[in-house]
């Protein structure tokens, strides 16, 4: 909409003008909030979500020193449940959620031979708001009163929030409302990227990128973001109805009123068991690219393992009770959650089975990436295999709220998920630095993470085997518990270890003079074809696709005895000479920010003061009319909305 | 191929689909299932309220309760937001062949429409309000008010868009070239539209 300017005399149109013509003058740190460009966006979510990480990572530390021996005392009860809420929700909406976006961001528009996402200023918004969100959910340890006297003000209702324990009554104070505000403002920020990528992924290829020439790591995205734009909404309905009943006195969950408790429960594992696969599916993309060029061979099976990531993603909609059996749903219920939950494991046996097959016979280079790779395999199957032991209905009677349970999603969620997106890491960090990652305090990185990851994990199991419930915040002894309890915290804190060594590396390796090239592992997908880092327009000259793994065909091709056989320059980078000139990219824009900022002081504004609503939908209404208006892209050509 | 722009908008998607109303199309089945959780929890609590004011005439600890739904009152704000849908494809067949003046009357019947609709309901609301039914009386004044109220806004969302659509017209700044607004707003008042039926259709009508 280029043409579109208000009237002159209007001061609103006069100060949306104003900030428009600045945005496109930024320099330094101020160009980094004004971006609208994918792979900016993409580290920022990392930088953010890492260190959330660091936060959550400090939270679980003092659960680790409280649960040490018995009869702890570094905290007390009330901070405990606080510590373990922030703890979980932290873990999975301010780190794997956003890393996985961060992955997304930098990644797909790559992938896929675009030169940015299909809504640039939405993915900015996307980043803005889970900022606001999180920074939002935090600012809840301040307001219990003075935190340095142990008076915390964070939500206390664990991280699936049960109702009515999360009711006034029951939890008074104001950190259930930063939880379910801070959910909600979190949800905003997924669906909008959620909505994003499946628009960029069906919509934006590159010509003869049919889909199902498109690399493993675009499809379980595609397949997470349809699951975050289908479970987000109903999770929101839930938050507002338990938004309604503390603030307004709604009776949604009130039992005297004939309200029942499994209303939240259904509703929240409706959108929880999606929620677990929208956390892991993108960690299964990862390690399905970085096996195939590290083992030299292409994804064994690679149909087999879209198909049942596509799988995955229909059947956790039908096995959201296995998390209920034992609130007394009935045997025919039980039965049948039962039976659907131990098929969901079939495609992820599938999986498990293709990537052991991509290795074998391989001409493998165990690196850095390659070892997290592998470790995930291996720490999947074993969170895998518990999770098929508590689909038994009888079996998970035994396991239901035990040191147990925590063992096995932290072995799918940090066996899992974290072992995998630090794979993604190592994989990925010279193409966006041009720097590799040392190599040598990598592999000590690995090793510790996974020495400390069992340390701390499988003494969990036994811990719940012997009957040990998960949010006790402290224990008596002699119940043969002590031994298990401190492995398990020397682990974490052997975690935590490992967590510098990896910081480290990242300090020194970005400081090294060496360079790591376009292509420095032999790669086989399109954003190794382009410089690291890669230039803001990502390619001078859109890609022409012709096979899966299209770079690695122009590298190799197979001789009679079906022998790889270099092809001749195939490989040559830079095979466009252009330097980018001409090439319109969208224009930086600070309205998503200013949109976004709308939402914490919305929330703030229903919690505290009304006064504060209305300064909220100002900043929203201002940052949304600004950016509608605006034209989208630097020439002023016509833009998207 | 290097002198395109990357915004894509406006370029040749490889679907064929428009980037924007592909947006639309993903963002409409996602409100279904938010629409679709709370309609689902109206559902759920039908019947269960443990006290007055009841929707329908209703029994309760043997005394006889006169139901609180006006069906006739809701049945023509509802025929008033079905027809807003009519003008509103009015509205977009206008622009789509250039008559602009056309576009302009049809934008504004369709958020006057939408406002008489809003209109409806508040007027419903008090009503409800002045018989005793809150959102906290019981669970019927619970799940009423919340799934309305949610419908409510979706419908002056939609009329802001009208009037902004509007306002963008009598400047000058949407052009014959420029339907896909209009289009995308439409989409959008239908979802609002056919989501109003079907809570006429499960909450008030079938008892």
């Amino acid at each position: 909409m280029a043409s579109v300017t208000a009237q002159p005399g209007s001061p609103l149109a006069q100060a949306m003008r104003d900030i428009r013509r600045q945005a496109g003058t930024y320099q330094g740190v101020w160009s980094w909030i004004a971006t609208v460009d994918h792979k900016r966006i993409g580290l920022m979510y990392g930088v953010t979500a890492f260190t959330f990480f660091l936060a959550g990572g400090i939270e679980a530390l003092v659960i680790r020193l409280q649960l040490a021996a018995p009869n702890g005392n570094v905290v007390g009860a009330d901070q405990f449940n606080r510590l373990f809420t922030m703890h979980g929700t932290t873990m999975i909406f301010l780190v794997v959620m956003p890393l996985s976006a961060a992955f997304f961001n930098l990644l797909i528009p790559l992938m896929i031979g675009a030169r940015d996402v299909a809504f640039p200023r939405l993915n900015a918004f996307s980043y803005w708001v889970f900022l606001a969100g999180g920074i939002f959910m935090n600012v809840s340890f301040f307001t219990g009163g003075n935190i340095f006297k142990g008076e915390l003000g964070a939500p206390d209702g664990g991280w699936f929030g049960y109702a009515p324990l999360t009711l006034n009554a029951f939890s008074p104070g104001h950190g259930i409302d930063y939880w379910a505000f801070g959910l909600q403002i979190l949800g905003v920020a997924s669906m909008a990227s959620g909505f994003n990528f499946i628009v960029t992924i069906l919509n934006m290829r590159a010509p003869g990128m049919t889909l199902f020439k498109m690399p493993l790591f675009v499809w379980m995205t595609l397949v997470t973001s349809f699951l975050i734009v289908f479970a987000m909404p109903v999770i929101a309905v839930a938050l507002f109805e338990l938004l309604f009943a503390r603030l307004y006195d709604a009776t949604f969950f009130t039992t005297a009123a004939g309200g029942t408790p499994l209303l939240w429960q259904h509703m929240f594992w409706l959108f929880g068991h999606p929620e677990v696969y929208i956390l892991i599916l993108p960690a299964m993309g990862i390690v399905s690219e970085v096996l195939p060029t590290f083992s030299r061979k292409p994804l064994f099976g690679y149909p087999f393992v879209v198909f049942s990531g596509i799988a995955i993603g229909f059947m956790s909609w039908g096995v959201w009770a296995h998390h209920m059996y034992t609130v007394g749903l009935g045997p025919v219920a039980n039965s049948a959650f039962g039976i659907s939950t131990i098929l969901i494991a079939v495609p992820t046996g599938v999986k498990i089975f293709n990537w052991m097959g991509t290795l074998w016979g391989g001409s493998i280079r165990m690196n850095t990436s390659l070892l997290f790779s592998v470790g995930f395999i291996a720490m999947f199957t074993i969170g895998g295999l518990t999770g098929v032991t508590h689909s038994m209905v009888p079996s998970d009677y035994q396991q239901q709220d035990t040191y147990y349970i925590v063992a096995h999603f932290h072995q799918v969620l940090f066996g899992g998920a974290i072992l995998a997106l630090f794979s993604g890491i190592y994989y990925w960090f010279p193409k966006f630095t041009g720097r590799l990652l040392s190599e040598r305090l990598g592999q000590v990185h690995f090793w510790l993470t996974l020495i400390g990851f069992n340390l701390t994990f499988q003494p969990m199991m036994i811990l719940g085997l012997l009957g040990m419930p998960r949010r006790i915040y402290s224990y008596s002894d002699g119940m043969g518990w002590d031994v298990w309890n401190m492995i398990a915290t020397t682990g974490a804190f052997m975690i935590a270890a490992s967590i510098l060594v990896f910081m480290y590396n990242v300090v020194v390796s970005l400081r090294s003079k060496e360079e790591a090239g376009a292509d420095p592992w032999d790669a086989r997908t399109l954003e190794w074809t382009i410089p690291s880092p890669p230039p803001p327009y990502n390619f001078a000259e859109i890609p022409t696709v012709r096979h899966l793994d299209d770079f690695w065909h122009r590298k190799y091709a197979e001789n009679e005895e079906g022998q790889l056989v270099p092809v001749v320059a195939g490989g040559a980078n830079g095979e466009h000479a252009s330097d980018g000139h001409g090439i319109h990219m969208p224009s930086p824009s600070v309205f998503p920010l200013i949109a976004a900022i709308g939402f914490p002081l919305l929330a703030f504004g229903f919690i505290y003061d009304y006064a504060l609503v209305a300064v909220g939908a100002v900043f929203l209404l201002f940052g949304l009319y600004g950016w509608a208006l605006e034209p989208a892209t630097e020439e002023g050509e016509e833009g998207a909305h | 191929m290097s002198h395109v722009a990357a915004d894509a908008g406006h370029l040749e998607t490889s679907t064929g689909l428009d980037n924007r109303k592909l947006l639309m199309w993903l963002f409409l089945s996602s409100e279904c299932l938010f629409f679709g959780s709370l309609i689902g929890t109206y559902l759920l609590y039908r019947g269960r309220s443990v006290g007055p004011p009841f929707p329908v005439d209703t029994e309760f600890n043997g005394v006889q309760y006169d139901g609180i739904y006006d069906i006739p009152f809701t049945s023509i704000s509802s025929f008033v937001l079905l027809m807003s849908s009519v003008t509103m494809v009015l509205a977009l067949a206008a622009i789509q062949r250039g008559d602009l003046r056309q576009l302009r009357i049809w934008l504004v019947t369709t958020a006057l429409l939408g406002v008489t609709f809003l209109a409806g309901q508040a007027f419903e609301f008090t009503e409800f309000h002045n018989e005793g039914l809150s959102l906290s009386t019981n669970l019927f004044g619970t799940t009423f008010f919340v799934l309305t109220g949610f419908h409510g806004a979706h419908v002056s969302v939609g009329v802001l868009i009208l009037l902004s659509l509007y306002v963008m017209s009598v400047r000058g700044h949407l052009p014959q070239e420029k339907s896909l607004n209009v289009e995308l707003a439409g989409l959008y008042w239908h979802f609002v539209d056919i989501v109003w039926i079907v809570i006429f259709t499960l909450i008030y009508l079938i008892q």
